[in-house]
């Protein structure tokens, strides 16, 4: 039996390293492995907890995107050559199923829906793609996004896909005729700075709580210096039915962050993890304030996070090569 | 005995610096040293020559410092190689950075240069550096390789300035750009699509009023001179002067005059139509034209900003050469694509790239410059050069050697004969033919 979650108690209780920076990861839905990429364009899976790594190599660049299937039997991982790559992990040697060259360029996010039997991914060539979990066949692709897609979340009925890009529209799909159903407008996320020319931001990460219908979307503001990484990190609060934002959730005292994914803990708390050059951080929120209501420092630059609700376990993936298991409880 | 072109008419001025130093003594010796070795480039029938051969250099100046690693010296899969990788080009055995699919399409054009080694990374010096070929010092200024093309290529009889510069929004360019030549060959700024502000007649001025109005401040003029000739003042008239001639030739500045299926071609963005203004200039005669993009400087995601950057300038410059190309002015027009530096081959903690100034690259193409070639050669991550390397000092006999002037020459200025490029740097034959 898990204790009940208590945040001002978050602290690391594993930390396993690999041979390069980390990018991003996930745990398995079981709970029982999690999955980080690195600067060598490599997966590592770790056993959870014994940390037992082994490492898969296939994608000729880096990951960002990665999903488990709700059974935990697969992973989904989507490189930035354009490739997704679809692995059976828990057998005793891990292996590729199958390889698509799904998209021109980057490939930004991956989602698996509810029920296991569709993947959607995003990507630099601002396409929207579906795909049978099952064959690995595609099922559909449309456009409608004018910038890079950062991000994408099925809604939990499986019924709407939704998507980040670079300016921070977050664009609602309904998944069985692809149309536009609506679009939320997080442009606070996105920043152009004239003085350097550049854009700069978009919704990196995006979460919806089914019972309280909300939406999360995570990414960074106040860009006075994006090429010195000066910005600071911001988690965008929206009602669903309303697409109304009703927080904007920013932090003081953090000049260098920007909030690369957030995700929910089942009481509503909005958790975002920042790095940048403030360090490395968990930033804790409820619909009470905009100001965080905790903050945990983590021992390093961090640049992805994955919570696992029923073990109130966050994997962290970090610049210091570690893969970090926090826990949310004494 | 000539005097010096602002001299006064004073006795003082009949005897120049260089004239002094050759007639006296032991420093006599030092004086035509330092002249001897040098033919003027400037005067009579070697100017002549030169401006008849009707050359032009273009300048991309990919501002904050380009990563070579994402553009022309990729190094995929290994510790500093980063995300993007490298794609073939037209040239066999010739690989650049994936975020250049269409600029590898005209690789044959091209010759990528791997091994700079400029040794300063800070932004100004950095710039001062490409631009002039020497290092800033607090007792001398030199002139930008802007206004010495404007200076040696330029014919004046087509009424366009033979320097200018296009930016997004009109802004940079002047400052000390021409030093010793003389405000003259400052450049003049334009942007985007735009002609060069102020270049209408106000509404309520005729035609018969605008002429009285310059034979007044003609007349004005040449009774001034006559006593106070300077720099400045010759500055001022020529300025005058040139935006009358400007006037005159306004359109030549107006991108919408292009077809629009070549609008579509080069993008529509900032630098699309800066290219095109580019392209317009130089056809026009323009000399020199430098066109700026913003902003290479990426300590922060390199790799998403680099998409972003390389996204507009990489269809607009393949389009840009292979035009250049089509057209039949790739022979007489030098491209040159550079930095203030590039970029560390260790990427930060942020997906970021800092300043490097010891291992990095520039492209140049057109005029004598060997077509399809590569030249020096950066080690497996790309840390130090190990072959070929070279530097802003070369570069810049390299640039003025490709348009046909004998860079080891001198210039003409007020009587004093001054070297056009550093003496102690040579040019890279190994990439002119």
């Amino acid at each position: 039996m898990n204790l009940p979650i208590d945040i001002t108690k978050t602290h690391v209780v594993h930390q396993w390293k690999h041979d390069r920076p980390l990018i991003a990861c996930r745990i398995s839905p079981d709970g029982q492995q999690a999955v980080s990429t690195s600067e060598d364009s490599s997966l590592q899976l770790w056993r959870i907890p014994g940390g037992e790594k082994t490492v898969l190599k296939g994608h000729e660049s880096w990951v960002h995107a990665l999903c488990y299937s709700p059974d935990s039997q697969q992973l989904v991982s989507g490189g930035c050559e354009g490739s997704l790559m679809w692995w059976a992990v828990r057998a005793d040697a891990p292996s590729l199923l199958r390889k698509s060259d799904a998209h021109s360029g980057w490939i930004r996010g991956v989602a698996i829906s509810p029920d296991g039997s569709t993947l959607a991914s995003v990507g630099n060539d601002m396409l929207v793609k579906l795909w049978s979990m099952a064959s690995g066949e595609k099922i559909a692709e449309w456009g409608g996004h004018e910038r890079h897609i950062y991000s994408v979340e099925f809604h939990p009925s499986g019924n709407q896909l939704i998507t980040g890009d670079l300016l921070g529209k977050v664009h609602v799909w309904n998944v069985a005729d692809r149309k536009l159903e609506r679009t939320i407008e997080a442009t606070p996320l996105y920043t152009e700075n004239k003085g350097q020319q550049a854009e700069y931001g978009g919704v990196r990460s995006l979460a919806y709580h089914a019972e309280r219908k909300e939406l999360i979307a995570g990414g960074t503001h106040k860009a006075t210096n994006p090429f010195g990484a000066v910005h600071e990190p911001l988690i965008l609060r929206f009602g669903w039915d309303d697409g109304v934002l009703r927080k904007s959730h920013a932090c003081e005292g953090i000049p260098g962050g920007l909030v690369w994914r957030v995700q929910w803990l089942k009481d509503g708390t909005a958790v975002g993890v920042s790095g940048g050059s403030t360090g490395g951080l968990l930033l804790f929120f409820n619909d009470s304030q905009e100001k965080e209501i905790h903050r945990f420092k983590l021992p390093s630059l961090a640049r992805d996070m994955d919570i696992h609700l029923e073990s109130n376990m966050v994997a962290t993936a970090h610049f210091d090569s570690h893969l970090r298991i926090s826990v949310m409880n004494v | 005995m000539s005097l010096a072109h602002y001299a006064c008419g004073s006795r003082e001025h009949g005897l120049n610096r260089r004239r002094f130093l050759q007639r006296s003594g032991s420093t006599a010796v030092a004086g035509s040293a330092i002249a001897g070795g040098l033919g003027s480039l400037t005067t009579g029938l070697a100017a002549e020559q030169l401006k008849a051969q009707d050359m032009r250099i273009v300048v991309f100046n990919m501002h904050g410092g380009l990563s070579q690693l994402e553009s022309w010296d990729p190094k995929p899969g290994t510790k500093t190689g980063g995300p993007c990788r490298s794609i073939p080009t037209s040239v066999p055995g010739t690989h650049v950075s994936d975020l250049l699919p269409y600029t590898a399409k005209q690789m044959h054009h091209l010759c990528v240069l791997r091994g700079v080694n400029t040794s300063e990374d800070d932004h100004g010096k950095g710039a001062y550096m490409m631009l002039t070929g020497r290092r800033q010092t607090a007792a001398a200024d030199y002139p930008q390789i802007g206004a010495v093309a404007a200076r040696m290529l330029n014919d004046e009889s087509r009424g366009l300035p033979g320097h200018i510069v296009v930016t997004p929004g009109g802004g940079g360019g002047k400052g000390n750009e021409a030093a010793y030549l003389g405000p003259k060959y400052s450049s003049i700024s334009l942007g985007g699509s735009k002609p060069p502000p102020n270049t209408t007649k106000p509404d309520g001025i005729n035609d018969e009023a605008e002429l009285r109005r310059h034979d007044f401040r003609r007349r004005l003029n040449e009774e001034f001179l006559t006593r106070r000739r300077t720099a400045i003042t010759d500055a001022y008239t020529h300025s005058y002067e040139q935006a009358l001639r400007l006037m005159e030739r306004r359109d030549v500045f107006d991108v919408s005059k292009e077809p629009q299926a070549d609008q579509d071609r080069y993008g529509k963005h900032d630098l699309g139509r800066q290219c095109l203004m580019a392209r317009r200039l130089l056809e026009n005669g323009v000399s020199f034209v430098q066109v700026t993009h913003s902003n290479y400087d990426t300590h922060n995601e390199n790799f998403n900003f680099h998409i972003e950057q390389l996204g507009e300038f990489d269809r607009a410059f393949a389009t840009f050469v292979s035009d250049l190309f089509d057209r039949g002015m790739l022979e007489k027009t030098l491209v040159v694509v550079l930095s203030e530096f590039g970029r560390t081959p260790n990427i930060n903690l942020y997906y970021g790239r800092d300043h490097w100034s010891k291992a990095w690259s520039i492209v140049m193409a057109g005029g004598k410059v060997a077509r399809g070639a590569v030249f020096g050669k950066t080690n497996d991550e790309g840390t130090e050069v190990v072959d070929g390397q070279v530097d802003h000092g070369a570069l810049f006999h390299t640039y003025l050697q490709a348009v046909g002037v004998d860079s080891t020459q001198s210039i003409a200025v007020d009587g004093r004969e001054l070297p056009i490029a550093d003496p102690a740097a040579a040019p890279v034959w190994k990439v002119l033919t």
